[in-house]
Order: structure tokens, then C-alpha cells, then sequence
């Protein structure tokens, strides 16, 4: 099998060495420093192997049959033609499907393949074999499917009316959150509401879902497969193929991009039901437009919010109803209203509130996880009225935000306490003060112009809008979760280095776990050469790349791996040398005494053995919230931003540039800051796009744009240049004090960029994506 | 059909060619060569860029039989002997690269830009690598990026 990323053995080149020692004793590239990403040269030569590269020998490829209807029943499935493709090797459906027939990562509640309903386009129906990919799509294409078309629930808003089709039985409520803290019947001198409505996104991560399923000897299967969370897929991958989990063995490909859109299941149980039943390697690898209908997107939202406030601004009370599409299948929508729910009035002070959320079932595309999960919805409501009540009683747009912005020690609106540093006033004030970009010259070249080089204006018509937003993410799973993450540490000698090899089976998907796994090797064993092992499922779960969490979870799991094996050393090395352990520490290769002396080298100690320990590390247990109230201890670390977008905008097409977009953020502690710089560019962008651009767009329960030629992302002519700013207050509950990064710039950047455009044009503009004809009013 | 390229200076020659299939199609699962990426496949991502007879093109929007008998550079050639090209050392250090699914494509873009261009303006930088769609890194430290290589190749 050709590939070098995670799946062929211990391939991966992962020698440290990428900037020279700078003293004898201390090991480089540990944590707070910025080394590169051990997987860096393999990116830029091409050799590093994303799932979608992987090859066979004797491989055939798979293919997906999706249903055409939103909602429809299947009279019938005749394969019969399909099979009599030369070249074609299998074709299967539900009843070919050995495990039960369900998956999901909340509720097991969508068919692998439908029997007897299908409940949204692109519905995954039959699945074709063949010795070329396009030999199994015409196959697939010949496959008869018998459907009677059925009324479809395709507006959320009219989900729940009594009228409504089910979609599922009992009926279309995912999940009603309701939240009831202070006065119920207070009222206030200011009262500022508004309704807002967020489109639909796509996480639009490049590296299309793709694995390889290989048949193993033992009647069972490797998958390779890009994912963020192995054995949650492993778990779900059991129920359906009807096996134990040593029978079914995940190892990560080459991962290009996540963004929430791999944690539910793609071709990981389609890919392996092909090859157990052909006893071939199957490679299934998805085409942008199957793309949009194979993974979960951000839930579209509608939310209608009111504050009440004393006359200087001081919120009195907060109302909030919050209603998410989580279309056709469960997948996390449960939890994306949790967060709505409980974090869904921002980071602010507000001793009365009242909130409900809904997540409910339509047969439109299912939505699940996307970077900041049920936040990002709200951030757009809470940052627009706060500008409106900013306007209602004359303060300018951070200083209402500072009055009310959340300080260590206060309650939120769960009455949970804020336990760690919640510098909101202080991250506003940065983005206030950084230098704003020049004025536009009379003279701009066109590229720096809304409408760039279509050359629709010279700056006639255009108006420059500063827009501010802040926003709070909880990190890590919620709401009682056993969160958790495993990490195997290993330490010898060989070839007369020390070698550590770190395992975890936590998702590597551009972020830069690996670099930071290896850091905290270094930093806590003081060795420079660490070996990343390929992540697969032979080590216990790193839980999912998600919620901004692994750098502290599994961070902590190797902290604490790595501690484990140095307690073994540095014991062995106390009784040889007949000193305390207390005394002693390793560094550079040595064991170092208190005052920096070398004893005796890691060699004399290690001599041939190896030093291996596994650990877990868990954060701190949160707890579910009261079902009346809401109230509870749901969280268990968050995390803050503020951002300032500057835009241009063509008041008369509508066209908007963005010059500036320049945020702070805390976070805890930078374990690398140059990829922690690289979190927030990146997540700014994506927050930026959904404000101005992305909208996955439905009607009647079908997409209409399922391509990247009309679904828009941010090029690099749409990003402007961006400030950051990173503040380190360390979380003392979290492992160095770090505070997850990934999320909160997604949040914050959307609602500022929003603020800005509306400055400009002075619309109210209550729906994002904003389109020209928003702004034109036409 | 027969199909007879010259790929990073190797004459490559692969029998069976479906008439629908792309160059990137063949780089990628017929010569062994999957450097190229398929982020779309439908000419949006420059994902896929290749040089083509010296000129970057969409490898997924040229026909497989298009390239025969012509010279293709692909992100696997852009390396001299193991040495990185300074554009791929500049990615690397500039930390320009998280998933690295667009890289590949950015790395001909930026070095064909390099090369018509020493010394380009950031509006230069952000007009060649326009067509080349990144999810991750919001562009700042591929323009970071692209800047140090320039900086590099004017050294003397
Ligand atoms: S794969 Fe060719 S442009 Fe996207
Ligand atoms: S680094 Fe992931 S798409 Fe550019």
C-alpha cells in the first residue's frame, strides 16, 4: 500500500531537529516555543498521504447511491441491471447491512443504508464496487429505486405545528432547552429587541471524505479513514457490521481540514461493507458536490431576542428564543442547542433571564457540528443588540459591551461560576486601541475596491464602517460528558539517542496537535527527538478533535504519560546515584541535579530498556443543568475574543471589502504561538465567510449549490490583513494553564464584520450571509 | 487509450486511460503521483495546479489526453535533489501549511508567480494566488510565506 501519513507503520518523519539548540543542556522546541509541524516537508513535497491518496494493489473503488428526494418512501430497490455492469463487483443495500442498521453519534437513529423511508436529499440508498470509479457511478446510476414522493417537512419554523409530517416518531423536537434565572417579571427603563436569521454554512474543509477499507485475515477490517475522532467511528462501525472492536481497526489518514464536519460518519461503514463482502481493499473518496450532501452542516438559526437595560446601559434582563434546523437526523444538534442555550446571551452580565431553545427535525440536509457549535448562531443575535442598545442610550459600541462584559467571579446566566480569568472589558479595549488602517487614498487600486477588479466603482459611493463583537466558547464536552483522552509515552535509547514515541489516537487535522504532543515530550522529559507513532485505535480513545479541546485533554494525557515515565527514570537514577528523586531532573539528554550539575546521562540509566506508561487525564466533571432552569454547572473551562472589523462598503451595489479585521483573544497559555496565530487567522476567515458569503442554499428541501463554484469561501483577495493580539492569563484547573483556541475567532469575527457593514450602510441587516441587495435595500 | 507524458523530467507512459479521465485523475491514480490534490475537481480550488508545458493550469480541467506528449511539473518536482525549493522551505517556516490540502497547488501558483515576478507587491501575491482556495490558515502566513521566499531568492 503506497502512503506515508499515518497508516503504513512508524513512517511518519517526525524528527524534531528544526532549529538548532541554543544551549548545551536545554532542549529546544518545548512548549511556549514554536517549532514546525514534524509533517511540514512531507506537506510541501507531496509526499504526505491524505486519505484520498490511498492506493491498493488490487483495490476497487465504491461508490454511494443517495436519494434525489428530501422524503420519500422506497416501494422498491432492483439491482439487478447494476450487477450486470462488466467491472462491477458488488452492490448492496440495507438489507446487505450484517449489524444493526442505525448509526449516529448522539442516538443511533440514521439508517447506513435507507429501509423503507428516505428523509433527505442525498440520503445514502445503495452502495456499488468496481474496478474504476466511474464504471461503479454508472452502475450506480442503473440501480432502480421505486420511490413515492411524500410531503416534506422543509420549513423549521412550522416543524413543531401539529400539522407538521414526522419526520421521526414521536415527532420534530430534537430538543427543547429551557433556562429561567432572576425575576421572571422584571422590568426595565430600555427595551431593545430584534429578530436574526443565520444561513445555513459548510465547514468546506478541502480534503474531500475519503478511506480505504482493507479486509483483514481475521474475518475483519482496517479502516483508514479521515476523521476527528477514531473510536467514537469505531463504536458506531461495531453496531453496524455487527463485530467486536478488535475486529475493527481505524487508523487516521492524512486529514485535510475538519471543522466539526467529521465527526459523524461518512464512508467508514459504506467502505467496509464493500470490503468484507468483495474481500478487496475498497477506496471510497467523495467529489465536492457529494461533499456537501456527505457530512453535517452548521445549523441554520432563527432567533428573536430583547434586553431590557437601566438608562446607562446596565443590562436588567435578557429574553432569548433560539430555533435550530437540525434537519433530517439527530447527529449533535442536542448539544448545539445546549450551547445556544446556555451560552447564548455572550459573555455578559445579566441577572434575569429567559431563555428557550429548540433544535428540531425537518427533512432538510442534517446539521451537526461546524468550529464554534451553537455560538455562532447566537453571537449574531447578542452583538446586534447590544449595538442597538448601544444606540438606544448613547454609548458607543465597546464601552456598552465593557459595562456589561463578564469579570472573573461572576455567575453566568447557568449561575455557573466564572472560575478562571473572563478578560472581556480588557480584550475590547486591545481591539479598540490597535491602529485602525489608513483612509482609502482617492487614488486606490481597484483590487483594494469593493468589487475589486470588476471595476464597478473608483470609490464613488463608498463608506467605510468599524464593527465591534465579543463573544465567550465553552471548551471541551458539556452538560455530564465523561471527557477524556489516553496517551501512550514511550522512552529508550536508540542509535545512542534518546528516542521518546508518543501514541494517542487524537485526530491530527491541520491543527497541530502533533507538533504540540511533541513540545510536551521535550518539555517534560527533556529529550529532543520525539517520534509521533501513527494514531490508530490500538491506544485508548483521544476523544474528538473538537470543542477546542485537545491541546488541553489530550495535552493532559501526555503530561501525564510523560510524567509517569520520568518518575520511572528519575527513580532508578535516585537509587544508583544514591540521591533523592526530588533533587533530581532530566534535560538535554541528562539527569541534571538541582543546580543544574550533570549526574549522569539518560543513557547509563535507560541502558536497553524502555520506559513505557499509559495514562487518561479527564478535566474537571461537568454536570447536565436542571431541566426547568437551565441552571448548572454545564461547562467546564471558556474561553473569550473580541474583534474589530473596518470595512468598505458600495452603498449602491452593495458590495462590501474587508480591510481590517483585527482580534485579541486569551489563551491561557500559548503552548505554540505561531500556530496559535494560526488558529485565529484561520478561524477569523471562516467566521468572516459566513457573515458575507456562505450559505448553503435550500428550498424545498433541496440544495442548491453544492459546489465551490456556488458556494463562495474567502479567497485570499477577500481577507484583509489581520491583527492579533494574544493574551496569556493561565487557567489554573487546565495543564499549563492552556485554554482551548480553535473556536472563539470563529464566533467573534461574523458579528463584527456584520456591525461594520451595517455602520456603513445603516440597514439593520438581521440575516447573515448579508447579500448586496441587504445592503442596497433592493 | 495509450497516454505518453513527461512528468518532473520522467517519461511516464500508463495503457487503459478511460477517454473521461483528467491529467490530475492520472498523476494521481495511474502514475503513482498524488501530490496534486482533488479538493473540487471542477476548476474552483487551484488545488490541483500543475505546470503545464511551463504554464500552471488546473490539472483537473485538462483532459488526460491533452498532456500527451507534453511536460508536466508537479508539486513532486518543484524539489531539487532533496533539497526543498526555497518556496516549500518558506511554506514550511512561515508555518503557511496547517492541512496542507491546498499546499501542493499554492507551491506551483506562488512559484510561478516567483518567477515571472521577483519581488511582488501584496497585491500581486493576493491577484496570482486568487484562484487557490485555503480553509485554514485565512492566507496571512501564506502571504508571510511568499514574502520570505521572495526575500530569500533576491540574496544574492
Ligand atoms: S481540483 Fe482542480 S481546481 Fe479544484
Ligand atoms: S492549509 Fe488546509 S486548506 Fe490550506
Amino acid at each position: 500500500m503506497r502512503g506515508r501519513s499515518g497508516h503504513s507503520g512508524p513512517s511518519v518523519s517526525t524528527d524534531a531537529g528544526t532549529r538548532p539548540a541554543t544551549t548545551a543542556t536545554t532542549t529546544p522546541g518545548r512548549i511556549g516555543d514554536s517549532p514546525l509541524r514534524p509533517d511540514g516537508t512531507l506537506k510541501v513535497t507531496g509526499e504526505f498521504a491524505y486519505a484520498s491518496d490511498l492506493w491498493h494493489d488490487d483495490m476497487v473503488w465504491g461508490v454511494t447511491l443517495r436519494s434525489p428526494h428530501p422524503h420519500a418512501r422506497i416501494r422498491g430497490i432492483d439491482i439487478t441491471e447494476a450487477l450486470t455492469v462488466p467491472g462491477v463487483t458488488a452492490v448492496l443495500t440495507a438489507d446487505d447491512v450484517p449489524g444493526e442498521n442505525a448509526f449516529g453519534l448522539e442516538h443511533a437513529d440514521q439508517p447506513v443504508l435507507a429501509v423503507e423511508f428516505v428523509r433527505y436529499e442525498g440520503e445514502p440508498v445503495a452502495l456499488v464496487a468496481a474496478d474504476h470509479p466511474e464504471t461503479a457511478r454508472r452502475a450506480a446510476a442503473r440501480i432502480r429505486v421505486e420511490y413515492e414522493v411524500l410531503p416534506a417537512v422543509t420549513d423549521p419554523r412550522h416543524a413543531m405545528d401539529d400539522d407538521a409530517p414526522a419526520v421521526h416518531r414521536p415527532g420534530n423536537l430534537v430538543r427543547h432547552l429551557q433556562l429561567r434565572r432572576g425575576d421572571q417579571s422584571v422590568t426595565a427603563p430600555v427595551v431593545v429587541s430584534l429578530d436574526v436569521e443565520v444561513g445555513m454554512q459548510d465547514q468546506a474543509f478541502l480534503g474531500p471524505e475519503s478511506g480505504l477499507a482493507v479486509p483483514a485475515e481475521d474475518g475483519g477490517v482496517d479502516l483508514y479513514v479521515a476523521t476527528q475522532w477514531l473510536h467514537v467511528d469505531q463504536r458506531q462501525m461495531c453496531l453496524a457490521l455487527g463485530m467486536p472492536p478488535e475486529k475493527v481497526r481505524l487508523h487516521l489518514a492524512g486529514v485535510g481540514g475538519a471543522f466539526g464536519g467529521r465527526e459523524d460518519l461518512s464512508v467508514h461503514v459504506h467502505a467496509s461493507l464493500l470490503a468484507l463482502r468483495t474481500g478487496k481493499p475498497v477506496k471510497m473518496s467523495y467529489s465536492r458536490e457529494e461533499s456537501f450532501f456527505g457530512h453535517v452542516h452548521r445549523h441554520p438559526a432563527w432567533l428573536t431576542y430583547e434586553f431590557g437595560a437601566e438608562r446607562d446601559g446596565t443590562l436588567v434582563y435578557a429574553r432569548a428564543r433560539v430555533l435550530l434546523d437540525g434537519g433530517a437526523y439527530a447527529s449533535s444538534t442536542a448539544a448545539v442547542v445546549g450551547n445556544a442555550g446556555t451560552l447564548g446571551l455572550g459573555p455578559y452580565r445579566i441577572p434575569n433571564v429567559a431563555v428557550d431553545a429548540y433544535g428540531v427535525f425537518t427533512n432538510n440536509p442534517p446539521c451537526g457540528a461546524m468550529r464554534g457549535f451553537g455560538c455562532v448562531q447566537a453571537a449574531f443575535a447578542h452583538e446586534a443588540l447590544m449595538d442597538e442598545l448601544a444606540d438606544a442610550v448613547g454609548l458607543d459600541p465597546v464601552t456598552v459591551r465593557q459595562r456589561n462584559g463578564m469579570r472573573e467571579g461572576d455567575r453566568n446566566i447557568t449561575g455557573q461560576l466564572i472560575d478562571s480569568a473572563a478578560p472581556v472589558a480588557e480584550l475590547l479595549q486591545i481591539v479598540a486601541d490597535l491602529p485602525l488602517p489608513p483612509q482609502r487614498d482617492a487614488d486606490a487600486d481597484l483590487r483594494a475596491l469593493p468589487g475589486s477588479v470588476g471595476n464597478t466603482t473608483h470609490g464613488e459611493g463608498v463608506v467605510r464602517g468599524v464593527g465591534y463583537a465579543v463573544t465567550y466558547k465553552n471548551i471541551g464536552f458539556s452538560e455530564g460528558f465523561d471527557d477524556y483522552s489516553t496517551a501512550r509515552v514511550r522512552l529508550e535509547m536508540t542509535g545512542g539517542e534518546a528516542v521518546a514515541t508518543v501514541h494517542t489516537a487524537a485526530a491530527e487535522v491541520g491543527q497541530g496537535l502533533i507538533t504540540v504532543e511533541q513540545q510536551i515530550c521535550r518539555t517534560e522529559l527533556g529529550v529532543e527527538r520525539v517520534v509521533v507513532h501513527p494514531k490508530n485505535t490500538a491506544v485508548g480513545s483521544g476523544g474528538s478533535t473538537s470543542a477546542s479541546r485537545q491541546t488541553y485533554v489530550t495535552g493532559g494525557a501526555v503530561q501525564a504519560a510523560c510524567v509517569a515515565v520520568r518518575d520511572v527514570v528519575l527513580a532508578r537514577a535516585a537509587a544508583s546515584l544514591g540521591r533523592e528523586v526530588s533533587q533530581l531532573r532530566l534535560d538535554g539528554e541528562k539527569i541534571v541535579g538541582a543546580s543544574g550539575e550533570v549526574l549522569t546521562g539518560l543513557a547509563e540509566v535507560l541502558g536497553e530498556d524502555a520506559v513505557e506508561e499509559t495514562r487518561e487525564y479527564r478535566h474537571r466533571p461537568t454536570h447536565a443543568i436542571d431541566p426547568e432552569t437551565g441552571q448548572g454547572d454545564a461547562h467546564v473551562q471558556f474561553a473569550f475574543s473580541a474583534h474589530r472589523a473596518v470595512v468598505d462598503v458600495d452603498v449602491e451595489l452593495g458590495l462590501v471589502k474587508v480591510v481590517a479585521l483585527d482580534t485579541a483573544q486569551d489563551v491561557g497559555k500559548a503552548i505554540n504561538p505561531d500556530a496559535v496565530v494560526g488558529q485565529i487567522h484561520g478561524g477569523s476567515a471562516q467566521g468572516m465567510g459566513l457573515a458575507l458569503m456562505e450559505e448553503i442554499v435550500v428550498t424545498d428541501g433541496h440544495v442548491r449549490n453544492p459546489s465551490f463554484t456556488d458556494y463562495l469561501i474567502p479567497t485570499i483577495l477577500d481577507m484583509p490583513p489581520m491583527q492579533v493580539k494574544v493574551l496569556e492569563y493561565a487557567d489554573p484547573h487546565a495543564p499549563y494553564g492552556v485554554r482551548g483556541v480553535g473556536e472563539p475567532p470563529t464566533i467573534s469575527s461574523g458579528p463584527a464584520v456584520a456591525a461594520a457593514v451595517r455602520a456603513a450602510c445603516g440597514r439593520p441587516l438581521r440575516r447573515v450571509p448579508i447579500r448586496p441587495e441587504h445592503i442596497t435595500g433592493t | 487509450m495509450r497516454i505518453t507524458t513527461t512528468v518532473n523530467g520522467t517519461e511516464h507512459e500508463v495503457d487503459d486511460v478511460w477517454a473521461g479521465e483528467s491529467l490530475l485523475y492520472v498523476l494521481r491514480e495511474r502514475m503513482g503521483l498524488p501530490g496534486s490534490k482533488n479538493a473540487c475537481e471542477q476548476g474552483e480550488c487551484g488545488s490541483c495546479t500543475v505546470y503545464l508545458d511551463g504554464e500552471p493550469v488546473c490539472a483537473c480541467l485538462v483532459a488526460a489526453g491533452q498532456a500527451i506528449g507534453r511536460e508536466v511539473t508537479t508539486v513532486e518536482g518543484l524539489a531539487t535533489e532533496g533539497e526543498l525549493h526555497p518556496v516549500q522551505e518558506a511554506f514550511v517556516e512561515a508555518g503557511a501549511v496547517q492541512c496542507g490540502f491546498c499546499t501542493p497547488g499554492l507551491l506551483v501558483a506562488a512559484h510561478d508567480l516567483l518567477e515571472r515576478v521577483p519581488d511582488p507587491s501584496d497585491l500581486e501575491i493576493r491577484e496570482a494566488l486568487a484562484g487557490n482556495l485555503c480553509r485554514c490558515t485565512g492566507y496571512e502566513k501564506i502571504l508571510d510565506a511568499v514574502r520570505l521566499a521572495a526575500a530569500r531568492q533576491a540574496r544574492p
